[in-house]
């Protein structure tokens, strides 16, 4: 018997305007000590999924039909009592923000506690804090006695995380529901989180129910994958057997949205699904997913509900076409194009180009002696984990700060020392910036086309009756029907206010355009139209674009020349292709073998970094990397700066380590097909 | 945290000093002449030009304030005190002693015979009120706010709004028409003397009913937003999730992250409670110091006015600091 088994589950929500099927009808069974993954993009039912097993679903949910079965007893009719018994110490959770999960004015170990004295009525405070520490020490915290005393603001995000999994994991739980667990949180971070529930997973046979947008960390940690959407279970199936053979153009749909390793913009582009998922309650009664499939078919895809067919052994899948699509192609990149030819002069050229922030008496190196270089109409991604400057040197370049010393040339002109204030309209037009979180971004008591009315006005590109005009076309270019001017912030998807930011961003004609982050807060279908718009736009106009990221998938895909970058410094810089092959950085090295990669036939080298990034104010004085670098070679990467080598035209690696040692390393990314 | 304290009390110090330099300034450029408002509407012109010089009012007003703050201090003798004007002030404690409030041109006796007296019954009312107003407050803010949405909480909220939006002045005139006129239990007068016969419990049952009503209130309804806010945080579903009793969730986790917001709302009440419940205290003719500083005002007492208002600024700067050690001692982040 299954240890989880959800059995023809509806949950609805009361609204004003009447009762809402978040979930209309869902199965599933999840097996002792099995790991299940389940993916869709935001809005498809997970998280309601997971607030139903846990019984808690707020005053105007409820669980109307159907049957969750927990070791055999149906807990969505529990009482109060019985409910609270098994939840915390039969099934845990660990929740997608760390942060906000804790309770800011309550130490740790108090947290911790408090699990072992809910649920053990016999234990002691002693025994139970000999449990915090054990619990800590499981999830590999140093110095569990001092993270005890600490409240969670004294925590990194990467701590917090380890905390809340060791909370998790204290009652020993048969079953643990993993919420977006390490999203927002660094790849280096991330890949260790994973690990880690790999590891315990292992040792305490617990079953997961995981539940995320992000395919590649599904990859790996689950054995077997389900695909919702618009509330209901589409397509099932072993993980190997999914990513080599998906079958619904749902979860087709998913796997083109996302970079392939190996991939490009130019051998293999992003496929985004068109359309976005529908609100709870308002998908078509027969197939949620047929207004955005594109196999959909009058006749037969409408005709009635579907249900969920087996199309190979253990693999089903909710599609009454599944049968005549289309065989999958891999799209496993071949050859690559060259890059485009670049005789002008770089656009963007630092050299020493350093900030510091006083912070008492010392002196905070936000960037340090950066040499950075982009050439016209090129793609530039930087790269590193969070603290490593890369925000400090796109606000310096969009004028939004300013360095402290060295020299940064734009366009011929020298700006390193001259913020937005001290630029001429033209220069701030041809530098422009899109931000990470487009909701900040734009006034929410302003209609949409506002900004990009008021961007046209100052930079002077249109007056009176060509502003209307112009907004019309800036919108057409984000491809957003030009009604949507009217329309204020509240009412967009963080796509579309994404695309407002763009056209706003492309309303002076800029030549630079520096976009920090500008798809990681968007679901991976939404990302991947937002970057072929980008790329497009920047290809027609010739932008040269400044993107940062901590995607290395993305990164990969669609950068021309790549910058690593850590507490400050440059590490490594050179092209997409040179960067993505040793000889690697060690750093470089280490961001690569954490990436999640969403292709469990692609095999990845394990290299993890121990320890937290330092703090700015005490850097490392000779490598900055040395602290936690895995390759370190002696007393040398401590005390002197590594040297610059030039491991072919344009890329240069900044270590001790020889170059013929760092070449011959092997590759990250290893394509190994399943037997 | 004490180097913290040590900070934020020197800053005080700052403040109030700056604050009386203020309030100085106010009183000195308020209409009418300081000779005039002390000898009143009946003096002779000759005999007002003459106060005028002796209190050497023509110097600049930077003289001038450093002259007051030294008689404030122990360190000047004050003028009005001197046998030569003819005025009869007397001051038993002498011409010259720390804490010099001057003397009150309406009461006809030194300030600091009047003002703490009418400090005290206030503190007294105030005191009492506030006695209520906390526990009935956070009683409700909480119980509301821990069901948001649910029917005790609108019926709650609900009353919560009748009692704010009552005017003060409305709602002594209704509890004196139901338990004085019509019961006749309590008196209608609180003078704080036994000559009517009433104990002065009885007389202080009314006026701390009024403040109690009015303001309970609104921080009742404070205190609810804040617990709604905190009930629907991430942490109290991790605190319910991980299979703690309901009690333990609201006593644990919830409440004292939702009192963080409240408290310092909380402590502005005292200074509302000192400084400003005129209305209350003439309806119920209460001998308290908004009243006297009411009428000090409309008389023109200037160095009772000046004194007065220098201790609600000192009243208003210790709560200050009282909610910022307290928010610090709530708020482990606010201890950084």
């Amino acid at each position: 018997m299954a240890l989880l088994s959800i059995r023809d589950l509806r949950v609805e929500y009361t609204t004003v305007r009447g009762t809402v099927a978040a979930i209309p009808e869902f199965s599933l069974d999840i097996d002792a000590g099995e790991s299940f993954g389940l993916v869709g993009e935001s809005g498809c039912g997970k998280s309601t999924l997971i607030m139903a097993i846990m019984g808690y679903m707020g005053r105007n949910g409820a669980v109307t039909r159907g049957q969750i079965l927990f070791e055999g007893q149906d807990i969505a009719r529990l009482g109060a009592e019985p409910l609270r018994r098994i939840r915390g110490s039969r099934i845990a959770i660990v929740y997608q923000e760390p942060g906000t999960a804790l309770n800011p004015s309550m130490t740790v170990g108090r947290q911790l506690m408090e699990v072992p004295l809910a649920h053990d009525a016999k234990i002691g405070r002693g025994a139970a804090r000999d449990c915090a520490a054990q619990a800590l020490a499981d999830v590999h915290l140093p110095d569990p006695a001092s993270v005890m005393r600490r409240y969670p603001h004294q925590l990194s995000g990467g701590q917090k995380q380890r905390v809340v999994i060791a909370m998790a994991l204290l009652a020993n739980p048969a079953l643990l529901l993993l919420d977006e667990p390490t999203t927002g949180l660094d790849v280096t971070v991330e890949a260790a989180v994973l690990d880690l529930l790999n590891e315990l997973r292992e040792k305490y046979a617990t079953a997961l129910l995981y539940i995320s947008h992000n395919l590649g960390v599904i990859a790996q940690v689950c054995e077997r994958i389900g695909v919702m959407y618009a509330g209901k279970m589409v397509e099932q199936a072993p993980a190997a057997a999914l990513f080599r053979n998906p079958r619904h153009p749902y979860t087709r749909g998913l796997l083109a949205s996302l970079p392939r390793p190996g991939a490009d913009k130019r051998s293999a582009p992003l496929v985004p699904i068109p359309g976005v998922v529908p609100a709870a309650g308002r998908a078509p009664p027969s197939c949620g997913f047929l207004t955005r499939c594109p196999h959909a078919l009058a006749g037969v895809c409408d005709a009635g509900e579907i249900s969920l067919l087996p199309a190979a052994p253990e693999h089903t899948v909710r599609c009454a076409r599944w049968a005549e699509l289309p065989p999958v192609r891999s799209p496993m990149a071949g050859a690559r194009a060259n890059l485009p030819a670049s005789d002008d002069a770089p656009v963007v050229q630092a050299l020493d180009l350093s900030r510091a922030f006083p912070v008492g008496r010392r002196m905070l190196l936000a960037n340090d002696r950066l040499e950075i270089t982009a050439q016209r109409g090129h793609v530039l991604a930087i790269v590193g984990e969070s603290g490593s400057g890369k925000s400090t040197f796109a606000k310096v370049l969009a004028g939004l700060d300013a360095a402290t010393s060295g020299s940064l040339v734009v366009l011929g002109q020298e700006v390193a020392g001259r913020p937005v204030r001290r630029r001429d309209a033209k220069l701030v037009a041809a530098v422009q910036m899109v931000f990470q979180q487009p909701d900040g971004t734009l006034n929410p008591s302003h209609p949409v086309g506002w900004p990009l009315a008021r961007a046209l006005r100052k930079f002077g590109i249109a007056r009176g009756g060509d502003v209307e005009a112009r907004v019309t076309a800036l919108l057409e270019m984000v491809r957003l029907p030009p009604s949507l001017r009217h329309a204020l912030p509240r009412q967009l998807s963080g796509g579309q206010k994404q695309r407002i930011a763009i056209a706003r961003a492309f309303a002076g004609n800029p030549q630079i355009l520096v976009a920090d982050e500008p798809v990681s807060a968007l679901d991976v279908s939404v990302q991947a139209a937002v970057i072929n718009l980008l790329l497009a736009i920047q290809a027609e106009h010739r932008t040269t674009m400044v993107f940062i990221s901590h995607d290395l998938g993305l990164v990969r895909y669609l950068a021309d020349e790549v910058v690593v970058m850590y507490l400050g410094q440059v590490m490594e810089a050179g092209s997409v292709a040179a960067l993505f092959e040793p000889p690697y950085h060690p750093y470089t090295e280490a961001l690569l073998s954490a990436a999640p990669v969403p292709d469990p036939e692609v095999r990845t080298k394990r290299i993890r970094l121990e320890g937290e990034i330092p703090s700015p104010l005490a850097v490392p004085p000779g490598c900055r990397f040395a602290t936690r670098c895995p390759r370190r070679i002696g007393r040398i990467c401590d005390d002197t700066p590594p040297p610059l080598r030039g491991a072919a035209p344009g890329h240069v690696i900044h270590c001790h380590i020889p170059l013929d040692d760092l070449r011959a390393v092997a590759p990250v990314f290893r394509h190994a097909p399943a037997a | 945290m004490t180097r913290y304290i040590l900070r934020r009390a020197l800053e005080m110090l700052a403040t109030l000093l700056v604050a009386s330099f203020l309030v100085f300034l106010v009183t000195e450029f308020s209409p009418g002449n300081v000779a005039r408002k002390t000898l009143g509407a009946f003096a002779l012109q000759e005999q007002v030009d003459l106060l005028y010089r002796k209190l050497h009012l023509n110097d600049p007003l930077m003289e001038r304030y450093v002259r007051w703050v030294g008689v404030l201090t122990g360190v000047e003798a004050d003028p009005l005190q001197d046998p030569a004007l003819g005025l009869d002030f007397k001051d038993p404690r002498g011409d010259r002693y720390f804490g010099n409030f001057g003397y009150s041109t309406l009461y006809k006796a030194p300030v600091n015979d009047v003002l703490w007296d009418r400090l005290g019954n206030t503190a007294l009312l105030a005191g009492l009120a506030f006695a209520v107003i906390v526990p009935v407050s956070l009683g409700l803010g909480v119980l509301a706010g821990m069901r948001a949405g649910s029917p005790l909480d609108r019926g709650l909220s609900t009353v919560s709004i009748v009692m704010t939006s009552i005017p003060e002045f409305a709602l002594g005139v209704l509890l004196v028409a139901v338990f004085v006129v019509w019961l006749g239990v309590l008196p209608g007068t609180s003078p704080l003397d036994t000559h009517s016969g009433w104990s002065i419990a009885a007389q202080l049952v009314l006026p701390v009913a009024v403040l109690a009503i009015y303001d309970a209130g609104y921080v009742a309804r404070m205190v609810r937003t804040s617990m709604a806010e905190v009930m629907a945080k991430p942490y109290v579903r991790t605190a319910v999730l991980k299979g703690l009793p309901r009690r333990q969730v609201i006593l644990r986790h919830a409440l004292r992250n939702a009192m963080i917001a409240p408290f310092t709302v909380i402590l502005l009440q005292v200074n509302w409670l000192i400084g400003g419940v005129v209305v209350t205290e003439l309806v119920f003719a209460y001998p308290g110091f908004g009243r006297m500083l009411l009428d000090a005002s409309l008389f023109g007492d200037v160095s009772l006015i000046e004194a007065a208002t220098l201790v609600a600024l000192f009243v208003a700067t210790m709560t200050q600091l009282l909610s910022d050690i307290g928010y610090r001692l709530l708020d482990p982040q606010a201890r950084r």
